[in-house]
């Protein structure tokens, strides 16, 4: 790590890395005549696994709300370990240690008085391989609200259908909603999880490679699909697709070896980055 | 620091490497045979001979299949690779200049189709010295376009874009020595209205090159500086 950081004043902008979301956001104010504000802050976050295996190193970043944010970089950089403090489940690694400022909508997410069930429902996460439950399709969607307690017939009819909507899997499952959830494609499971995510009403969607399992038309609904979910969620998005991350997101932040190397609007990233490294790394030089 | 100036040795990809080296390379050879075509229009013009002129024209096809040969290999990288970032504005500059290529290339061959006709007249002196003027101004602007891309070099490539006013002016001035010799001379007004033509070819020959030294300015600095006041692209330029 002292290797990385005596590199680091030449590559990564050190103080400028509190990420300039104003700057980056001023120009799109300024064309789409929208403020944006910020939805999740990162202030000198520094993640350690054991004491001398450090993931994340001084990272300074600010999420917007109701926009999507890519996190590219090679695989160990830290794009995972940075989304997973989003929701906290790195609690569930042993020995993982977590210092500096997480909020949520200007709250720290992790003082002790946080309800970390709640913390999960508000930003949801979706992993690499669809993970549905094994029940029906209709239950696989209830199953959140379910456990909040509400057991209306109709309200969770009508949350159902809405959430599969929205997850655009309705036309396809409507007919066989208490079918097993596991005898669908993987695409549209991927779909199902994503709806059960956003049923409980989330703000914040994190998805973990959510397509890199799939076939490309699965990958591309989903793509269009999180074009759609953008209008009312905060997305965060990790992938190691980069044409992916060009196309589904507004801003994407590249990382490397644990640190935020460049954080920018996601047509800048992919035209005319400011680092060598992103360059190296987008143009499939690193290595 | 411009990473390109490094070259294009580290990709992790090597045939990804040889194909833009080789993309690169096809247009720079295209852009010397559009050297040659011009230097060779220009000499038909002032020693009144149609054999060179001729030439140019049958050459005119050569460079037509260099354009379209480098459209597609530029086609088939966008498709294969996706390149993003230096390698995006590399492919995207080679096909807009191309195009600028071979503009200047059909512009020569009018100026060669000027001096068939000239020629036909007899050996004149009068024009020629504007003509050779212009003609001298245009070519060192073509030439230090393409080694600015050679080069990756922004900053000469601003000074070409700046030379282009010079050729706008040096053309005006032209245009009213010609019309002095017409009006003299009113037999030589079909002759002189050919030399015009070469002129006004001259002057577009300066518009291309302007337009490929904004296109390396683009690629190297990533900014796009067309219609652009030139005082405000100098800042940009030298601000980066």
């Amino acid at each position: 790590m002292n290797d990385m950081s005596s590199k680091k004043p030449h590559d990564a902008p050190s103080p400028a890395m509190k990420v300039d979301v104003s700057a980056v956001l001023g120009d799109k104010t300024k064309s789409g005549g929208e403020t944006l504000s910020s939805c999740i802050d990162i202030e000198n976050l520094n993640l350690f696994y054991s004491k001398d295996k450090q993931a994340l190193i001084d990272i300074n970043l600010t999420i917007p709300k109701q926009r999507v944010t890519a996190f590219i970089g090679p695989s160990g950089c830290g794009k995972s370990s940075l989304l997973r403090c989003f929701n906290r489940m790195n609690d569930l690694v042993d020995d993982c240690v977590i210092e500096g400022l997480v909020s949520l909508d200007g709250n720290d997410i992790y003082q002790k008085f946080v309800d970390v069930a709640d913390l999960r429902r508000r930003v949801g996460m979706v992993f690499q391989k669809p993970n549905p439950f094994p029940k029906s399709i209709y239950e696989n969607v209830a199953y959140g609200l379910r456990i909040q307690g509400i057991n209306s017939k109709r309200v969770l009819d009508e949350a159902v259908e809405k959430s599969l909507k929205a997850a655009a899997l309705w036309d396809e499952v409507k007919d066989r909603l208490n079918d097993s959830a596991l005898g669908i494609s993987g695409g549209q499971q991927q779909r199902l999880v994503i709806a059960r995510t956003i049923a409980v009403e989330p703000e914040v969607l994190l998805l973990d490679e959510p397509a890199s399992a799939l076939d490309p038309i699965s990958t591309l609904k989903i793509e269009e699909l999180i074009n759609e979910l953008k209008t009312d969620y905060t997305i965060v998005i990790v992938t190691h697709n980069m044409q992916q991350a060009a196309r589904v997101s507004d801003f994407t932040a590249f990382m490397y070896m644990g640190n935020m190397v460049e954080f920018d609007s996601t047509n800048s990233i992919f035209t005319n980055p400011r680092q060598k490294k992103t360059e190296d790394y987008i143009t499939g030089r690193y290595g | 620091m411009n990473p390109q100036a490094e070259g294009t040795s580290t990709h992790i990809s090597k045939q990804f490497n040889s194909e833009l080296e080789d993309v690169k390379n096809q247009l720079l050879e295209m852009g010397g045979a559009v050297e040659q075509q011009l230097a060779d229009a220009l000499v038909a013009i002032t020693s009144a001979d149609s054999a060179i002129a001729a030439e140019v024209l049958v050459q005119e096809d050569v460079i037509d299949s260099m354009e379209i040969k480098i459209d597609e290999e530029c086609n088939l990288i966008l498709a294969r690779r996706q390149p993003a970032a230096s390698d995006l504005r590399l492919v995207l500059t080679i096909i807009k200049t191309v195009r600028d290529l071979e503009r200047i290339g059909d512009e020569s061959s009018k100026i060669a189709r000027m001096a068939i006709k000239l020629a036909e007249e007899g050996h004149y002196p009068e024009g020629i010295v504007e003509f050779r003027n212009l003609g001298d101004r245009v070519t060192r602007m073509v030439n230090l376009t393409l080694d600015a891309f050679a080069r990756y070099d922004a900053e000469s490539a601003l000074e070409i874009a700046s030379d282009d006013l010079l050729v706008d002016n040096e053309y005006g001035s032209a245009m009213r020595s010609l019309i002095t010799y017409m009006m003299g001379d009113p037999r030589s007004i079909s002759r002189m209205l050919n030399l015009l033509w070469a002129l006004r070819a001259l002057e577009r020959i300066g518009d291309h090159a302007q337009n490929i030294s904004e296109h390396v300015i683009y690629l190297v600095k990533g900014m796009n500086v067309r219609h652009a006041p030139l005082a405000n692209i100098a800042d940009q330029v030298s601000g980066d």
